[in-house]
């Protein structure tokens, strides 16, 4: 298949019978040029994403995303390709073919009715490491990759809203909760 | 630091916990100089709330001395006196920028849970479950607040705390209750259920707002005195039939508009608490049953009582049929802030009026116990952190 000037060629690599299918959406009240640009460096994805991951940026379409998975929180690997670019619309993207997880996705950024804000769409489409096995104790764990997406969301909202995500991380609290957290 | 710890139902601890330490730029610390126990306590105290665990820090009352700022925040400075709202707020979402702060988008890290139960979540509060974020309260010496720019407000004057505290809940409560009646001024009769601290800012807030007259609703006697005193009509719930002395007291029209300040934990129907107890209610709406039947064909039901989960048998039919409009909940308490505190220093109202008990912090387990119980002519309490 052609590819698009600059970008990868897509490419199924997530077979339609196989994969779990992930939308969310939030309205974050910023410009669309505003958080494509934020998403566009996909390094930046990390200060949202909750689940430890490393994200570096190879080159301007190519990136390696590092992230614990289970079963046993092992360190699950892929290089992810950007297979449609959009300014200010969308991103789309994949990950580089015969990867240890197959995914897919893509971010669009759309104006909201009332001109302030933007809806931003994520869909994501992964098979999940250790097949329906690893599917059920992901969601068991409460792991559960749409949770993930949407906490993120929220995050990249709050971030782009008001300038810092919200935690009670490192807040006094009495026992039994303190010595369960040290 | 001491702090008053939630250790599961009817069971408060004072213990020592870590200081607060400033964990976001937008953040301060405040040492509290003064702290209260909020009729909203009583509900996690009973165990009504889910999502608390044992050791939350609870209180979202205080207020205090600013003693620390984080890097970003640029309108307080070290030093400052000031009164914290109960909600927190971010400033900077869709609904902070129409002043509906008690909705906001941003502050509540555990957005997730309150989504699973409500659909979507609003702001968080101090003290008051994990669902509303989790926060650790003010109830203890010392509190980290978040967005320090967007909530809290300057006490210039060197008014006493007793007379501003309340600016944190239960005045801009009461008063966003009574607001949301629309009176009429010199015409519209107002009926309010419960002569707690709310009901008694509510009663006083729709005098202020020109209610011709205020009928108030209770069964505690010195409550009811205490109504009286504001110059409302008392009701005792045990003296019989709500529905047709408010008739009697409103030309048989039934009141403009009726108030709800008593919430999930009403006292009155054996089916309600044979429910509650077996969990399958967990919200009594008494009140709220008595108020939608008695407000008058087109009028108004506010709703500041505090409401958790599910309620049954709702006489939903009748706020239906007479085109009642309803107006309800977490107080928008950013918005009420600056026009309180000028009622306050101008002289028009003192709300220190509501406090019957002054208790050392250490002594906070206790207090709640009275509280609950209406003991000891008990309706606020005020705890101080330093004793």
């Amino acid at each position: 298949m052609a590819s698009r000037k600059g970008l990868a060629p897509s490419k199924i690599v997530v077979p339609g019978n196989k994969g779990v299918k992930i939308s969310r959406a939030v309205t974050i009240r910023k410009p669309a040029d505003a958080l494509y640009a934020f998403w566009r460096d996909l390094e930046n994805l990390s200060l949202v994403i909750k689940h430890p991951v490393t994200i570096r940026n190879l080159s301007d379409i190519e990136s390696h995303w590092s992230v614990s998975a289970p079963p046993g929180d092992r360190r699950v690997e892929w290089d992810a390709l950007i297979i449609n670019d959009e300014k200010d619309k969308l991103i789309a993207w994949r990950s580089r073919e015969d990867s240890e997880i197959n995914n897919a996705g893509s971010v669009r950024f759309e104006p909201a009715p009332g001109g302030d804000a933007t809806e931003v769409t994520v869909t994501l489409e992964y098979q999940p490491p250790g097949g329906k096995l690893g599917a059920l104790l992901a969601k068991l764990s409460g792991e559960e990759a749409g949770q993930q997406v949407g906490d993120a969301l929220r995050r990249l909202k709050a971030l782009m809203e008001v300038g810092e995500i919200p935690t009670t991380d490192g807040q006094p609290v009495g026992e039994p909760q303190r010595k369960k957290n040290q | 630091m001491k702090a008053v710890c939630w250790m599961g139902k009817k069971k408060m601890e004072v213990q020592r916990v870590n200081d607060p330490k400033i964990l976001n730029p937008r953040d301060c610390i405040v040492r509290i100089t003064s702290t209260a126990i909020c009729g909203s306590d009583l509900h996690l105290y009973d165990g009504y709330i889910p999502t608390m665990e044992k050791g939350d820090i609870l209180g979202h009352e205080f207020m205090g001395e600013v003693v620390e700022i984080g890097p970003q925040v640029k309108k307080l400075k070290v030093g400052d006196r000031v009164v914290v709202p109960f909600t927190i707020s971010c400033g900077g979402c869709f609904h902070c920028s129409r002043q509906q702060w008690s909705c906001c988008d941003n502050t509540n890290p555990n957005a997730r849970l309150a989504e699973v139960l409500y659909g979507h979540s609003g702001a968080a509060l101090y003290g008051y479950s994990h669902m509303m974020g989790g926060y650790a309260g003010g109830q203890a010496q010392y509190a980290r607040v978040p967005f320090a720019d967007v909530g809290p407000i300057k006490i210039e004057s060197n008014i006493d705390d007793d007379k501003v505290l309340f600016l944190s809940d239960i005045f801009p409560t009461g008063f966003m209750a009574a607001e949301n009646c629309n009176i009429e001024p010199g015409r519209s009769v107002v009926a309010v259920w419960g002569c707690g601290p709310v009901g008694q800012f509510a009663i006083r807030s729709a005098f202020l707002l020109g209610a011709a007259k205020v009928i108030a609703i209770d069964s505690v006697p010195e409550r009811l005195r205490m109504a009286e005193e504001a110059g409302a009509y008392v009701l005792n719930d045990d003296d019989g039939d709500i529905q047709e002395r408010l008739n009697l007291l409103t030309g048989g029209r039934g009141p403009d508009a009726c108030i709800d300040g008593v919430g999930m934990e009403a006292h009155g129907s054996v089916y309600d608490s044979v429910k509650q107890k077996l969990k399958l209610e967990n919200d009594h709406p008494y009140a709220l049953r008595q108020a939608m039947r008695a407000v008058r064909t087109g009028g108004t039901l506010s709703v500041p009582g505090v409401y958790s989960g599910f309620i049954d048998k709702v006489p939903f039919g009748a706020a239906f049929g007479k085109g009642v409009t309803i107006r309800q909940g977490q107080t928008h308490t950013q918005r009420y802030l600056r026009p309180l505190l000028d009622l306050i220093e101008n002289g028009k109202i003192d709300p220190s009026f509501v406090i019957t008990h002054r208790v050392p912090l250490s002594k906070a387990p206790e207090a709640y116990e009275t509280f609950c119980n209406k003991e000891d002519g008990c309706i606020k309490v005020v705890l101080d952190p330093n004793a």
